[in-house]
């Protein structure tokens, strides 16, 4: 161990009591929605919203959300529905052109790419975007909140610089012992490109559990909302009274607990399954940031 | 990439009838049908983004008619041009200053703050030697990044909210009043910039401490013989260490500043504080798809996709002078 001086010392106090301080700020907000969904309105009432410990913590707010015939229900199996299979159809389709943009000797390869790239760079913005769907009958589609981001531009370059990092010699040998194209992508390409291809998959998984925005503006039917909408909607007070969206029950929890139940119902999922992938996560944000 | 496109049509001979060139054409052609099974395979994801990112660059002849929900496919392309007449209105409104000053207000102290801070971070994290402590705080300062926009507004709202927020107790206890800091123009920016660090600087020291890692531990051994401590330690060879990567992701920064944080913004905002928070894309979200003006929407849509399109550009030029790559 090295000998530390008098002015390092001191730094390691602060560095250490600086940083912890910054985690204590990372998670207090969560915990204080945590706590909150616990609450009863009579200790509500008593003691208002920021108590570290409730003295007597109550499911009701749960209960509300999550009771029969509740539209947060519903909202978890089309969130579910989103994250595995729209996950699924955007590695198949990012794959596939990534595969074949990754080939150095295909004739128009650059004009190909090059297809893709001006979408990175210019888009014909909301409203061309908002017609298009409405004109392709999508509104109100479940389809609609997978099908218009099919393929992430970024992801398909990144999917495209893993396959081009593979050995040529592999897919050399393999034409020698008389594969074809296809052998060569099922049985050579795609078992060994699959931690990357995972790693893309965790992306896009993330960012449809996380998607609020297209859902909201392309989806009018209450039946029809991922948890994030319904969730946005509880966040603005509205709902709560919907008899379309929740069955009326007699002692309603405090809105702050519900509100707060509801924010940890959308979000542990995320926060439970995160810390066993994060290395896959800060893999993929390192090898995204390799230029092509 | 970009350069490679002048060698991809060697075949425009100076002579298109000669011999050589028909024989080219022909072998070109053979080439292309040794490759059928990939271009076959690339097919469905070129038609997606023929038509879901193509056929949108085509729709903005909407901003140059005048479109209404009501007029329909027919409407675009049968309605008469109105020219510039959507643009002129936005330029002459009092929304065009009004957006494109707070775009660039938020987006620059967004820049201001949370550029520097993730490096910062990121050098006091590498100090850290004991290592369950360094994995812990990476795991728990990445954490807000994975979390939707839509809980991260939840968790503003209900530290900030006037009914018992934590932020208002605190306010009361040290002898202030209880107040609404989200709708007060006033505080509305410091909100949308503290929020916008608390999610993302943990992530962003991602680049920065894999940089560190990449320095060779000789050069700290040989500034500790030379007797330099860890403060001159990470001036002097940690810093220049990761300056390459704090000049690209400055560049891009820049490159983005159109992109002030639609979904933070339209979150977390409310007609009070629209003088200071309304950006362009929250302004395109409402007069085009809350207000129904789709020809206007397009126009000032239009206006801010081809200025970001010049940022992006130029960002990547200025990345390819300095000897870096770019992000093409």
């Amino acid at each position: 161990m090295v000998k530390l001086s008098r002015g390092e010392r001191i730094f390691e106090f602060f560095n250490y009591a600086f940083l912890i301080l910054l985690a204590v700020i990372f998670i207090l907000p969560l915990l204080n929605v945590l706590v909150n969904s616990f609450i009863s309105e009579a200790e509500y009432a008593r003691r208002g919203n920021f108590i570290l410990i409730p003295e007597q913590p109550v499911l009701s707010a749960y209960q509300f959300l999550l009771g029969r015939g509740s539209v947060v229900v519903n909202a978890y199996f089309i969130t579910l529905f989103r994250v595995s299979v729209g996950t699924a159809l955007n590695l198949l389709f990012t794959a596939s052109l990534a595969y074949v943009l990754a080939r150095r000797d295909l004739p128009g390869r650059t004009l190909l790419t090059l297809f893709v790239f001006i979408t990175m760079v210019f888009s014909g913005g909301l409203i061309p975007t908002f017609i298009l769907v409405d004109t392709l009958g999508l509104i109100d589609s479940p389809w609609v909140l997978i099908i218009p981001g099919l393929i992430n531009p970024w992801f398909m370059l990144i999917m495209r610089n893993f396959f081009m990092a593979l050995p040529q010699e592999l897919e050399e040998a393999a034409i020698v012992d008389g594969a074809g194209p296809a052998t060569i992508l099922f049985r050579i390409v795609l078992p060994l490109s699959l931690p990357s291809i995972a790693t893309i998959g965790l992306f896009y998984a993330v960012a449809h559990w996380n998607a609020w925005f297209d859902a909201a503006i392309y989806l009018k039917d209450i039946h029809r909302m991922p948890v994030q909408v319904i969730l946005r909607s509880i966040l603005q007070q509205a709902l709560m009274n919907d008899p379309e969206a929740f069955i009326n029950i007699q002692v309603m929890p405090p809105t702050v607990a519900i509100q707060s139940a509801m924010v940890v119902i959308s979000t542990v999922p995320i926060l439970v399954v995160y810390p066993f992938l994060q290395k896959y996560f800060v893999k993929g944000a390192l090898v995204g940031s390799i230029k092509g | 990439m970009t350069a490679n496109i002048v060698n991809d049509a060697p075949l425009l001979g100076e002579r298109p009838w000669s011999a050589d060139h028909l024989r080219a054409r022909r072998s070109i052609l053979r080439d292309v049908w040794k490759n059928r099974f990939y271009y076959f395979l690339a097919l469905p994801g070129l038609l997606y983004f023929l038509v879901f990112h193509y056929l949108p660059m085509f729709g903005i002849v909407v901003a140059f008619k005048d479109i209404t929900p009501f007029s329909g496919l027919d409407g675009i392309l049968h309605e008469p041009f109105v020219g510039f007449y959507h643009f002129e209105r936005f330029f002459k409104s009092y929304y065009f200053t009004n957006v494109m000053t707070n775009t660039l207000v938020i987006s620059g102290l967004k820049l201001l703050i949370g550029f520097p801070t993730p490096i910062i971070l990121a050098l006091l994290i590498n100090e850290v030697r004991i290592i369950w402590f360094k994995r812990t705080f990476q795991t728990i300062s990445y954490m807000p990044h994975f979390l939707s926009w839509v809980v991260i507004a939840g968790l503003v709202m209900s530290l900030l909210t006037t009914q018992g927020g934590l932020v208002n107790k605190l306010v009361v206890a040290l002898g202030g009043q209880t107040h609404n800091f989200l709708g007060d123009p006033r505080y509305f920016r410091v909100i949308l910039v503290l929020s916008h660090l608390w999610a993302n600087i943990g992530w962003g020291t991602i680049l920065y401490l894999a940089a560190m890692a990449g320095i060779s531990p000789e050069l700290y051994e040989a500034a500790m013989i030379d007797g330099a401590n860890r403060f001159q330690q990470a001036r002097h060879i940690t810093l220049p260490g990761i300056t390459f990567v704090i000049v690209i992701l400055l560049i891009f920064a820049i490159g983005g500043l159109l992109n002030a944080g639609f979904e933070q913004i339209l979150l977390l905002y409310s007609p009070p504080v629209y003088q200071v928070a309304d950006i362009i894309d929250t302004y395109v979200y409402r007069s085009g798809l809350l207000g129904m003006q789709y020809s206007f929407a397009t126009a000032v849509g239009l206006f801010k996709a081809i200025l970001a399109m010049m940022l992006l550009l130029g960002a990547n030029w200025v990345a390819r002078r300095l000897g870096q790559t770019g992000i093409w």
